[in-house]
């Protein structure tokens, strides 16, 4: 299971990759491992307001439903208009194809608060 | 405490990954996933450890008046060698668990009853023989059995490798005793995948030989292992009943379009009056299913409408693998439901169009 240096993490499974102003979010090779083939993504349109830990988006398995949350608040710049038809490559790239949206924080200091790829790690091996 | 069927360490070597099912930890899925396992199953072969299902032996001179007591079904059309799907009810009507009923012998029966119905069957078994008084013997051999379903359209193509049983003058819905691997296993031309297969009913401590057998014997045929999560997908594709979903103590088999192995013509059983009645006044709910027009992913529970009335609930949903796209069982308010007629389904709080579909969803009827 990989778990890029670059990113911070979220308890529920979530990946951001912050640069230039904008935020760009998925879900951990954790999550889509667990979830098994996914199969169905529900993105929020651009211009939605997001809050830190608040469901955002969907994505679904053959077998669950499963909320993603944002890791930090702002607005949704940017979504990755791929996913809906083919969600599956959130299984086979979870941390480059398969990203789900960019947001402008409002407060870039929230990610402070988030998992380094160590913690992350960390945090699984406890969780499990 | 979780059971543990006689494959457990085997499921956790290939790789897969288990959950709780009806009191069993059970694969889900293996490596491969759920859409290369259900797809495997239509194409080629797919083998299953159902090893957590229940049987129950019931034998003795009355064995079979208690039987045509029980059940909703006519016992008294089975030959010893056949298998026939029945219902058991409770007084109102309501569903008590459906199962398989095999006919072992002149005054032998096998049921085989749901994981998660078991306990409550045996001891309905036990309240009905007692009340009524039924000379009869009731065995729960479940911890002795292992089962293993093989389905799909090369299963007796793969399984005539290791038995020398006759399997090409094996019917739908019979019954053999043969070696299987050299083990004693009655085998059943049965499943619930809507595919050719056969179930193979094993001594529990022998069940993994036959599964690697019967693994390695396949491996040229395409055949794969396949979890629940599989199973479920293949099945609702059938539409076939599931219990705790289509089935349940507040659904009557009437209700869950059953009413083919509802036997009102038979003489008393349990439920039988009850079933009459709400025969007589028309069957309040009904079944339907349900293709999604949109986007989205029926689930159990969503909401169903007509428009802007509610009027019922989906009962099993997925993403049909084979079609791609979502589809769902529902149980609706009794009406007009035609193939062709579109209601709504509530995803994620949006009601999406659906088209009401002519069983099976797959392969898809013309027209349908």
């Amino acid at each position: 299971m990989e778990f890029p240096e670059e990113l911070k993490y979220t308890e529920d499974h979530e990946w951001v990759l912050a640069e230039d102003e904008l935020c760009t979010v998925g879900i951990t090779d954790h999550a889509q491992e667990s979830l098994g083939d996914i199969v169905f993504v529900e993105l929020p349109e651009v211009g939605t307001q997001v809050s830190a830990g608040k469901a955002f988006a969907v994505v679904e398995s053959v077998k669950a439903v499963s909320d993603v949350y944002a890791p930090i608040s702002g607005t949704i710049e940017e979504v990755n208009e791929e996913l809906p038809d083919a969600p599956e490559v959130i299984n086979t790239s979870p941390y480059d194809d398969g990203w789900m949206v960019k947001i402008r924080p409002d407060d870039p200091s929230q990610l402070d608060e988030l998992m380094d790829a160590d913690a992350y790690q960390e945090f699984l091996e406890n969780e499990e | 405490m979780l059971k543990k069927t006689a494959l457990h360490g085997i499921h956790r070597s290939l790789g897969a990954k288990m959950v709780p099912f009806a009191g069993w930890e059970m694969p889900v899925n293996y490596p491969t996933g759920v859409i290369e396992e259900h797809l495997a199953v239509r194409r080629n072969a797919g083998l299953f450890d159902v090893s957590h299902m229940g049987q129950v032996r019931v034998g003795g001179k009355e064995a079979l008046s208690f039987i045509q007591y029980l059940t909703t079904n006519d016992a008294a059309l089975l030959t010893p060698g056949q298998v026939q799907y029945t219902i058991i009810c409770y007084p109102n009507g309501g569903t008590v668990d459906d199962t398989t009923l095999y006919r072992l012998g002149e005054e032998e029966y096998l049921f085989c009853v749901n994981a998660s119905r078991c306990d409550e069957d045996f001891a309905w078994m036990k309240t009905i023989a007692a009340e009524r008084g039924f000379n009869i013997r009731l065995e729960n051999l479940s911890d002795d059995y292992g089962l293993l379903a093989l389905q799909g359209p090369a299963a007796a193509a793969i399984l005539a490798k290791i038995t020398g049983a006759g399997l090409a003058a094996l019917s739908s819905f019979h019954f053999i005793e043969g070696e299987t691997a050299g083990v004693k296993a009655l085998i059943s031309r049965t499943g619930y995948t809507g595919e050719d297969g056969f179930e193979l009913y094993l001594p529990a401590s022998e069940t993994a030989t036959v599964w690697s057998a019967l693994l390695d014997a396949g491996k040229e045929n395409g055949l794969l292992p396949v979890g629940l999560g599989a199973r479920d997908t293949l099945r609702l594709e059938k539409k076939y009943a599931l219990y705790g979903h289509e089935l349940g103590p507040d659904i009557t088999p009437l209700e869950a379009g059953l009413g083919w192995v509802v036997r009102l013509e038979k003489a008393d059983f349990n439920g039988k009056a009850a079933l009459e009645e709400i025969k007589r006044n028309g069957i309040p709910r009904q079944l339907v299913c349900l293709k999604m027009e949109e986007a989205g992913i029926p689930r159990e529970k969503y909401l169903v409408y007509d428009g802007d009335r509610p009027i019922g609930t989906v009962t099993s949903g997925t993403l049909s693998p084979s079609l791609r796209q979502g589809i769902a069982i529902a149980l609706v308010a009794a009406g007009a439901w035609k193939p062709g007629r579109r209601l709504q389904i509530e995803i994620h709080g949006r009601k999406r169009s659906a088209v009401i579909v002519k069983p099976p969803f797959y392969p898809p009827r013309e027209g349908g």
